[in-house]
């Protein structure tokens, strides 16, 4: 074990209560007097609103109440708040479509909230809202950036003029442009990165509560219950903090999604305070796709720069970003300050220019999903590093060689304003390379051919940042049991912050780890907290609980010597028990919890940089050209986390996160139809999440060099995996591709996109 | 309608609706709250349970249909405080995190055949259950791994 019990592989202590059907998930709280509720959404991509009759749904058997836009605003109900505002690259300031919790008098996507109905259950809910009536007036929609910036495209936003809602832009634009006026050589692709549906297992659900004194309760699976509170008593409800309560319990998966503040948080509350009892929404799959935010959903222009002998000059990136219909609270940041200044990665490219224009469609609103800009980022420029190595006729393992920057060179301050803390770039390559048998490849392929498949073989070398920003609390008390409790203001949605904070608490105070219990997710019992995003948790909420724990241990030493009147220095402590050395006078912590003021202790971290890990791909397909079907046949990762906390939890976030990736790269893909902004992936039956037969087994492995900036070493690993397999699956396709002429391909490659780019290159087509 | 079905060994009379589904029965009439409901067209398999020791998606069934059968739920596997092997497989390989799927996951793992009897067998049998956070690396790991126990139930 390593200091702050890094290095175990301890097993997780959620895993009894969720193997056994005893975990506690929204729609599993069931307040006594519950009733239920049901969204009416729009069915149109864009209309207007020209009545809204209520009177026969409110007269329905069981219902309670059947709420509009009218409602909302008759009691200053505030709209749904955008958090993120890029500045413009003329200075401007970026103006924010209003996104109403209930539309009012127009709607912009299928699936926005017109009416909320409550009854006595859901099937009354439901049987009422049918008999909502609402005159329509239908209007032109926009579903693809390309039609929403073509001229003459329908206006729909008067915030987004040019349906363009902000100009973004970051890099030497100068400098960029005078490096591929001189370059040797300029290869430039066009990309799109697919909208996808993040889809955690448990859909969205919220309970809206009010007590005795007026007090309001949200019960919802979040990733941070402090941000949604915080946006809904400041921003909606402008209400003190104190009146509202927001709990997250177990929570079925995040990914991103759920970050956000959505309209159904503010309906639970609006109605519960209404009606004086506890109103439970709970999303239903299809429902879920309307309405849940969507991730990805790029354009990208992408042209790399490079001299005679390879080596990469500049990057410079064009992004047409789809917002959807509305804001969420970081839309504007995912492609932005997100992901943008990613665009250099693990490589010494002198000058680099990214600039993104937000794009506003008649389309569900996006925000971060796994990975936020990041993905975005290491797609563009790992596939421009490919595409260039095939321009110049190098591997991709000797173009990546030529322009890694040099572990000698950290730390190194990139030409988009990050700076790596370190880094062994070549020294990971090349372990994957060995792992993943990439110098007997040629063999396989040989192989593969004499079945009719075509075999390929394909990497990425990403970096990414993550964990930096805000700062974080924790707190721990111990009880008369000489229990601890953990009190922290991250968000667990599956990655084991139980089990990992409790190993940092065991190791200080030399207990196990069942002795400590891990509080996350409830506004009244902690008093602050970022939540759990851009894999924050360990690298930051890591940091402030050890520091916490060192705090809470000091105090325990000085209150030992006061009860056993000892000097501190004269204490030996194990196991819960500090003892007078050389006597049998001991006291224990929980004699210590039980003296006045109790024992407990309070840490703070907030880092001043983020953490930067890195690592290698190789992923093996084999495509069969009579069907265009790719199979992965071998997958091999070796990361850089820095100092790792619990191996089987770290190998858990990167296979789930290179699950992620493969869908994004060949399965995964949100579709409207194109003329009407219908939404086709509406249910689980046509939006393709992997199934177990999609995916090989994963090989990992790391390469770990110890993170400078957080003094637990470690670097964020929740998204690794979903930012380096994309790259690593599509170069694989292309390369399988390449001895039939095949030069390019967009994700998601499905066995039909990936038949027709054969039959295209063999000049066959019909 | 009257209905009379063993749950969890347990014998359950109630009365339903016909259009009652199993996993509403369970989850708001039985308070057995660890199936799941994770999509609405019976694609995710979280409310898989064993109806007559068979896996079913309890979405897809009537509460009608269960009259006078047996239905095992994920509360059922445990012997107190001892874990189903294959429950205590799931853990030991971390075959689960954010738990959602785990319960129909683990029902459907207990009933794939004998001829399940490698990985790509046991990636194939587990087609009809969706897990969105783990890749299904240790989920496979842990089935294997329960079934080539001695006393692993096939």
């Amino acid at each position: 074990m390593g200091r702050f019990g890094t290095g175990q592989a301890v097993r997780r202590v959620e895993d009894v209560r969720l193997l056994t059907g005893r975990g506690r998930y929204t729609d599993d709280i069931a307040p006594a007097g519950q009733v239920m509720s049901c969204v009416l959404r729009s069915p149109h991509a864009h209309a207007e609103i020209r009545r809204v009759a209520i009177e026969a749904a409110l007269a329905a058997p069981g219902v309670l109440g059947v709420f509009t836009a009218a409602d909302l605003a008759a009691e200053g109900v505030n709209t749904v708040p955008t958090i993120y505002r890029p500045p413009n690259r003329d200075g401007s300031v970026m103006r924010v479509p209003p996104r109403e919790a209930l539309a009012s008098i127009r709607v912009r996507h299928v699936g926005e909230p017109v009416a909320f109905v409550v009854a006595e259950t859901l099937d009354q809910a439901r049987d009422a809202a049918e008999l909502i009536e609402i005159d329509w007036e239908p209007l032109p929609a926009i579903a693809e950036i390309a039609d929403a910036v073509a001229p003459g495209a329908p206006a729909g936003w008067p915030e987004a003029p040019g349906n363009v809602c902000f100009d973004w832009e970051t890099g030497d634009e100068a400098a960029t442009d005078r490096a591929f006026t001189a370059a040797a050589k300029v290869v430039a692709l066009d990309l799109v990165n697919n909208r996808l549906a993040p889809t955690p297992l448990e859909a969205r659900g919220a309970i809206g509560e009010i007590d005795a004194d007026g007090k309001l309760t949200l019960t919802t699976g979040s990733q941070g219950s402090h941000d949604l509170h915080g946006w809904l008593c400041e921003k909606v409800f402008r209400i003190p903090p104190e009146r509202l309560r927001v709990v997250s319990p177990d929570v079925g998966g995040g990914f991103g999604m759920r970050l956000s503040l959505f309209p159904e948080h503010i309906l639970v509350l609006f109605a519960a305070r209404r009606l004086g009892r506890p109103v439970k929404w709970i999303a239903d799959r299809s429902e879920a796709f309307l309405a849940d935010t969507h991730g990805r959903d790029n354009l990208t222009h992408a042209e790399i720069a490079l001299d005679g002998n390879g080596r990469f000059l500049a990057v410079r990136v064009a992004i047409l970003a789809n917002m959807g219909a509305y804001l969420s609270q970081f839309a504007a940041f995912v492609p932005t300050r997100a992901g943008a200044s990613m665009h250099v990665g693990v490589y010494d490219i002198p000058a680099a220019y990214v600039r993104v224009k937000g794009v506003m469609t008649n389309t569900t609103p996006v925000d971060a999903y796994r990975g936020a800009g990041r993905p975005e980022a290491a797609y563009t420029l790992e596939r421009l590093v490919d595409a260039a190595a095939r321009a110049l006729g190098l591997s991709p393992d000797e173009i990546r060689r030529r322009n890694f920057i040099p572990a000698a060179r950290m730390p190194f301050a990139t030409a988009l304003g990050q700076t790596y803390d370190g880094g062994e770039f070549a020294r990971v390559m090349a372990a994957a390379m060995a792992r993943a048998g990439w110098s007997d490849f040629a063999s396989r392929r040989t192989e593969a051919a004499t079945r009719g498949r075509l075999r390929g073989i394909g990497m990425s070398t990403y970096i990414e940042v993550c964990g930096g920003g805000s700062g974080e609390n924790a707190e721990i008390r111990f009880d008369a049991e000489g229990l601890a409790t953990v009190l922290i203001g991250t968000q667990s949605t599956g990655q084991g912050h139980e089990t990992a904070y409790a190993q940092i608490v065991a190791a200080e105070f030399g207990l196990g780890v069942e002795r400590v219990r891990v509080m996350q997710g409830d506004t009244d019992l902690i008093a602050r907290g970022n939540g759990t995003s851009g894999s924050r948790s360990l690298p930051i909420g890591g940091p402030a609980l050890a520091c916490a724990a060192e705090k809470t241990m000091s105090k325990a030493r000085a209150m030992a010597a006061q009860a056993l009147g000892a000097l501190p220095g004269e204490l030996t402590y194990a196991a819960g028990t500090f003892t007078v050395a050389g006597t049998n006078r001991f006291v224990t912590l929980g004699d210590l919890a039980r003296e006045p003021g109790g024992l407990s202790g309070a840490g703070y971290w907030k880092p001043a940089a983020p953490t930067f890990p890195n690592g290698c791909h190789i992923c093996e397909v084999e495509i069969d050209p009579e069907t265009g079907e790719t199979a992965i046949l071998r997958y091999t990762v070796v990361d850089d986390f820095g100092v790792v906390m619990n191996p089987p939890l770290l190998a858990g976030q990167v296979y789930g996160g290179i699950a992620q990736g493969i869908g994004q790269a060949l399965h995964e893909r949100v579709v409207y139809d194109r003329q009407s902004a219908q939404l086709l992936s509406g249910t689980l039956l046509d939006y393709a999440l992997p199934r177990a037969s999609d995916l090989p087994a994963f090989d990992f492995a790391t390469e770990n060099v110890p993170c400078a900036s957080n003094p637990m070493g470690v670097k964020g690993a929740g998204e690794a995996g979903a930012i380096g397999a994309c790259p690593a699956v599509i170069n694989a396709l292309l390369d399988a591709l390449a001895p039939v002429g095949v030069r390019h391909i967009d994700m998601p490659a499905t066995p039909m996109r990936v038949w027709r780019a054969i039959r295209d290159a063999k000049g066959n087509s019909q | 309608m009257r209905i009379t079905l063993s749950v969890n060994g347990r014998e359950v009379v109630a009365e339903v609706e016909p259009r009652t589904l199993l996993v509403t029965l369970l989850r708001e009439r039985l308070a057995l709250t660890g199936t799941h409901v994770g999509c609405d067209t019976g694609q995710c398999g979280a409310c898989t349970v064993h109806l007559d020791g068979r896996a079913v998606k309890s979405c897809m069934v009537l509460a009608a249909q269960a009259d006078g059968r047996h239905v095992t739920t994920v509360e059922g596997l445990a012997d107190g405080d001892t874990l189903h092997p294959m429950q205590e497989a799931f853990r030991e390989h971390h075959a689960l995190q954010c738990g959602f799927c785990t319960p129909g996951m683990v029902m459907a793992a207990l009933d794939l055949g004998a001829e399940a009897s490698d990985s790509r067998a046991v990636r194939d049998g587990l087609d009809g259950n969706l897990c969105r956070c783990t890749g299904y690396h240790g989920i496979v790991e842990a089935v294997m791994a329960a079934r080539s126990r001695a006393d692993a139930p096939l």
